[in-house]
């Protein structure tokens, strides 16, 4: 089967609706069909990704760990709007440190956000085949 | 062109699902090709056949079944997302245990893999949602 420049695009807050948990189902189920996947983090979508999330008080599962193991299906590009975090009064510093192992540089552990601003982020997206928008 | 076409809303709600018909059936008139109509999220909600909508409203599961028996289309209702609602075939219900079922005919319950070989083989993937 051929391989295409996926782009799963989060939009959501990780919580409130389903969108952000199901969303990373599809993710992790793409890994396994070997494509070369991207993710998009806009809007209140890069809440997905904060750091130091509890969700005990609403009954819903903390998802947020699953985002650390992508680098390990060999999803390790993660693209962050910076318009979209400085909108929400947030910065790098406030989301989770998401790394992987480079298998082309001695396994040296590297950043997997990319910090993009929109119009790198347009550059970004016209490069894609498949791009999914949840 | 071949397309494969991603429902992540539940009908009635939101207009996502009668968008996409639309689209589904301007596309076939023009000659193109469905490789697979995917349902996800609440779209699962499409699939099944107990909804009774009042009679001056447009019946939008049968608007599916109906395109499936005269197109042959796929139309794919994710199995994760339709257990959480369920939304169930025999099968699925013989092995849950339960005493129901409600998909709709032309409709089958299966895999996430689906979606992601339909981005694989179609050349174009749409994406109708909030």
């Amino acid at each position: 089967m051929s391989t295409k420049n996926f782009l799963f695009v989060n939009r959501k807050a990780p919580y409130g609706t389903v969108y952000a948990l199901e969303s990373l189902e599809v993710v992790l189920i793409s890994a396994a069909f070997e494509q070369n996947v991207s993710l998009a983090f806009i809007d209140d979508g890069v809440y997905q990704i904060t750091k130091g999330q509890n969700s005990k008080g609403i009954g819903m599962k903390n998802f947020s760990p699953t985002f650390r193991a992508l680098g390990d299906y060999d999803i390790t590009k993660l693209y962050v709007s910076t318009e979209s975090l400085a909108e929400r009064g947030l910065t790098v510093d406030d989301l989770m440190e998401l790394t992987y192992e480079d298998a082309d540089d001695d396994y040296a552990e590297k950043p997997s956000i990319i910090l993009v601003n929109r119009e790198e982020m347009a550059a970004m997206m016209a490069e894609q085949e498949v791009i999914l928008s949840f | 062109m071949k397309y494969t076409i991603l429902v992540n809303e539940g009908p009635y709600q939101h207009q996502a699902a009668d968008s996409a018909i639309q689209f589904v059936r301007a596309a076939l008139e023009k000659g193109h090709e469905i490789f697979r109509v995917f349902f996800y999220h609440d779209g699962v909600n499409n699939g099944t056949r107990l909804t009774v909508p009042p009679a001056d409203d447009r019946l939008i599961q049968k608007a599916w079944t109906e395109l499936a028996e005269k197109h042959g289309l796929d139309l794919v209702i994710c199995i994760a997302a339709a257990q959480r609602r369920g939304i169930m075939d025999a099968d699925e219900a013989k092995r849950q245990g339960l005493d129901a079922n409600n998909i709709a005919p032309g409709f089958r319950i299966s895999g996430l893999g689906q979606l992601v070989e339909g981005g694989i083989q179609a050349d174009r993937l749409v994406v109708f949602g909030d």
